[in-house]
């Protein structure tokens, strides 16, 4: 349940096993809908987690699992480093502190670097940073590729996805989990809950009060690509007792991202910016990288942290009820994505599901959306063989009629412009479609579906 | 690698003012003029401006009439016009990398005209909180899918603006199909004239709240609708499906920046001087990159003029020294914002934050008076012009020139 970057990761682990027949349910009308759709896109070296827990151990296994697998299927991952920035004497006192718990999180070659250092790798840095601590093991990421590479791989491997299918009840026949859905029954011998925001609401239906889900949102702004040039690192504020702060990063897409703000919210839909939550952002924006306020912002986002009561994960098997909680997994959920996948499939065949023979699984060659790798319009050869990789629609993000194309076609499919926007950067550019968007609705309307 | 080909001059952006320079550079017997455009289609905004207001008084034509037109006079005079061709890059200080469906290709000029034009600012740069959901356009985009495409809009928009572009917009609602439910502008009145604002509001029902901002944007999947605030502290909730955010324009400037040219903070777009050179020599600049927003006939206007510089360039000629034109507040802009005693001709654009009446232009240099010009009544976002016959009193080695406004 939940075709989320967690949910699609476990279906595809899952699809390993040809003798298992597998069911990933979404309710909304395309993957990665929920958190997923609106992070931080960063993949994390685990530095800073709490040593010892689930989640330290998941995101440090998952930073490399998911760094070979976005080699290996085109995902765009930058390694560009952190910097946690000091700017008063309590923070830069912290700093050693943090430098020595990377250590025990298995995170080596951090550095302190003083401030003449820190100006020398980030000029545009604000004035007053007193230092920094480097993580260079610290990655961009698109999370949207991820998500698709699972779910893509997941379907094209056996896995039956359904969408637009939301779970009204679940009650037990026999040794039967019995769904009630907006499109159905389902019948399955074993459930995971990956739903997310909702995966409390599951997990309570199925007689467990186990953790709350307090949506906490976090709102992003997206700067145009001209601020690109500003910044090298992920900026990180030095976490303190209120908090993780602010960041400034670069986007793989070649943006530069301001945010989250971090509020604890009881609805779970109020993906909406506010005009005190954007003040904010700007505020703190204006301190760490002045420059920046200066560019146009191109996007606005807010997404919902599935946070609980918790510290850690609440990932929990339920043997007797062949049943597995995955809950309360935050924003480092993409980072630790495969790592979970990996233990969820332990968790059930130790819970007694007998998976049967595991078999390699096809292997999936993304779409790049990243500026650091050729995108389609800069590849002669590939214009040779097919012109409409030539024919650039979205003149903002470069997006050639070829990608828009590949994307309706594909194995998951879009199922509206958003979707479409987050599977090529169609529309997602400076103009926001201005110059492009009725074009790109052409485009989406006519595939035959 | 890609291709490399030579070209005498090269215009990025087939609308007016491109395809005018290329006209006037063609018909002035320069061999290779090459007008290229990144959309499928030449002609650049007036394509998808339904409406009339283009032409000329005794042959009133609408957009898509007078792009046709422009294209025809450019093509004519023996200019190449191509199409979905985009200039990624520059290659040197007057070469362009290209791509399009015939792959990559490096074409070098002897001179290079920018006239890339300008887009409105989307909601999100505007920082318009709220929720993302469909029903969100410029007035670009909803021209492009209502005349171009043929594609139907919701049932009841909300247009923010009250500027003339606004007014197209709400006339391209309403050629949809859909209801205007009410214009909504920050300022105290509507920027366009009398009679176009009266005949919205009393001839068409559309009502009009003045002094009244956007705060939010409401509804999941679909707008539902858009939360107002008036300066005096009242909120409400117009229900719609539709919003769109008009004017506000801002130049496409990346080639402009990228290639490093000096841009004027008040425009945002490339530094000109009365004959359209930019900072880098051989470069100039022309149409709504300059001004963001302006008619269809000054854009053509400037490319022409523009044609002339071009052809002294060609001919050896180095670009003139000049000094930089300001403008003080409440004025926002001026273009062009270079000046040189030999400037002669092109009037400038320059725009006001606030209405302005029975008002004095100064033009100002070093403490000495230039020019001044009576003003009677000057509104934001509307077209405020200012003669260029005061040029040759400027002192190429004195410092900057300033515009200055002062009531009478």
């Amino acid at each position: 349940m939940g075709a989320g970057v967690v949910g699609s990761a476990i279906a595809r682990a899952l699809a390993h096993h040809p003798n298992l027949r597998i069911a990933l349910l979404e309710a909304q009308d395309d993957i990665g809908q929920g958190s997923s759709k609106a992070n931080t896109a960063i993949l994390h070296t685990g530095f800073d987690a709490t040593p010892g827990t689930l989640e330290a151990r998941l995101v440090r296994e998952g930073a490399h699992l998911l760094a070979e697998y976005a080699t290996a299927t085109g995902i765009p991952v930058e390694p560009v480093g952190a910097l946690l920035v000091a700017w008063n004497e309590d923070q830069l006192a912290a700093l050693p502190r943090l430098a020595e718990k990377a250590e025990r999180n298995d995170c080596p070659g951090t550095s302190l670097i003083g401030p003449e250092g820190l100006y020398a790798r980030e000029p545009h840095l604000g004035p007053g940073a007193l230092g920094a601590l480097h993580v260079p093991g610290e990655s961009i990421i698109c999370p949207w590729t991820t998500n698709l590479a699972y779910a893509t791989q997941a379907v094209r491997n056996g896995v039956d996805l359904h969408l637009n299918t939301q779970v009204r009840t679940v009650g037990r026949h026999h040794d039967h989990h019995v769904l009630d859905t907006s499109r159905g029954p389902l019948r399955t011998r074993w459930l995971v809950n990956a739903a997310g925001l909702h995966a409390d609401t599951l997990d309570r239906a199925l007689g467990h009060d186990d953790f709350t889900v307090t949506p906490r949102r976090g709102q992003l702004l997206v700067f145009d690509k001209f601020a690109r040039d500003l910044v090298h690192h992920i900026l990180l504020p030095v976490p303190t007792a209120l908090g993780k702060g602010v960041l400034v990063a670069p986007t793989v897409y070649g943006n530069v991202l301001l945010g989250p703000t971090a509020e604890d919210l009881d609805d779970k839909r109020a993906t909406l910016s506010t005009a005190e939550g954007l003040r904010a952002l700007r505020d703190q924006g204006r301190r760490i990288l002045p420059a920046l306020l200066d560019e146009e912002v191109t996007a606005v986002y807010a997404g919902l942290r599935a946070a609980t009561e918790h510290e850690d994960y609440r990932i929990t098997a339920h043997p007797e009820q062949a049943y597995v909680t995955v809950g309360g997994i935050r924003s480092t959920g993409l980072t630790a994505s495969l790592a979970i996948a990996a233990y969820v499939t332990d968790l059930l065949a130790d819970s007694g599901l007998d998976p049967g023979p595991a078999a390699d699984l096809d292997p999936v060659r993304m779409p790049n959306l990243g500026e650091a790798f050729p995108r389609p319009y800069q590849r002669p050869e590939l214009i040779a063989a097919d012109p409409e990789y030539g024919t650039v629609v979205c003149h903002c993000e470069r997006v050639t009629r070829g990608e828009i194309r590949d994307a309706l076609t594909a194995t998951i499919p879009p199922a509206g412009l958003d979707g479409l926007r987050r599977r090529t950067r169609a529309r997602a550019g400076r103009c926001q479609g201005f110059h492009c968007g009725a074009a790109v609705r052409k485009l989406f309307e006519e595939v035959p579906r | 690698m890609s291709r490399v080909r030579q070209v005498d001059v090269l215009i990025v952006g087939a609308g007016p003012a491109g395809l005018a320079a290329a006209a006037r550079l063609a018909t002035a017997r320069v061999p290779r003029v090459e007008v290229m455009d990144r959309e499928s289609q030449a002609g650049g905004v007036p394509r998808h401006c339904a409406h009339g207001g283009y032409g000329t008084w005794r042959h009133p034509l609408t957009g898509p009439e007078y792009a046709r037109l422009l294209v025809g006079a450019a093509e004519r005079a023996g200019a190449v016009v191509r199409t979905h061709v985009t200039a990624l890059d520059w290659a040197g200080p007057l070469a362009l990398h290209t791509v399009g469906p015939g792959g990559p290709e490096t074409i070098e000029a002897r001179a290079v005209v920018l006239a890339t034009g300008a887009r409105e600012r989307p909601r999100s740069a505007r920082l318009v909180p709220g929720t993302r959901p469909a029903g969100v356009y410029t007035t670009g985009e909803l021209q492009q899918a209502v005349h171009l495409y043929g594609q139907r809009v919701g049932a009841r928009a909300v247009v923010v603006g009250a500027e003339n572009v606004s007014y197209a917009a709400a006339a391209t609602v309403r050629a949809a199909g859909a209801a205007v439910v009410a214009m909504v502008t920050d300022l105290p009145r509507p920027q366009t004239t009398i009679a176009r604002a009266a005949d919205a509001r009393l001839g068409q029902g559309i009502p009009l709240l003045t002094d009244t901002t956007v705060t939010e944007l409401l509804g999941h999947g679909r707008l539902s609708g858009v939360r107002v605030r008036h300066h005096d502290g009242r909120t409400a909730v117009l229900p719609c499906d539709t919003v769109v955010f008009t004017g506000d324009f801002v130049p496409e400037h990346e080639l402009a920046r990228r290639g490093g040219l000096t841009l004027d903070t008040g425009t945002r777009g490339p530094v000109v001087d009365g004959s359209l050179h930019t900072s880098r020599p051989g470069v100039f600049a022309v149409g709504s990159v300059l001004h963001a927003v302006e008619s269809a006939a000054t854009a053509a206007r400037e490319g022409a003029h523009a044609a002339g510089a071009v052809l002294e360039a060609l001919a050896g000629a180095e670009p003139p020294d000049g000094v930089p034109l300001l403008v003080e507040p409440p004025l926002r802009w001026i273009a062009p914002n270079r000046v040189t005693p030999a400037d002669r001709g092109l009037p400038y654009v320059l725009r006001t934050t606030v209405p302005l009446n029975r008002s004095l232009l100064h033009v100002v240099q070093d403490g000495r008076t230039l020019h001044r010009q009576v003003l009677l009544r000057a509104l934001p976002n509307r077209t405020l012009t200012l003669a260029a016959r005061w040029t040759h009193r400027v002192d190429p080695k004195g410092g900057p020139v300033a515009v200055q406004i002062t009531s009478r």
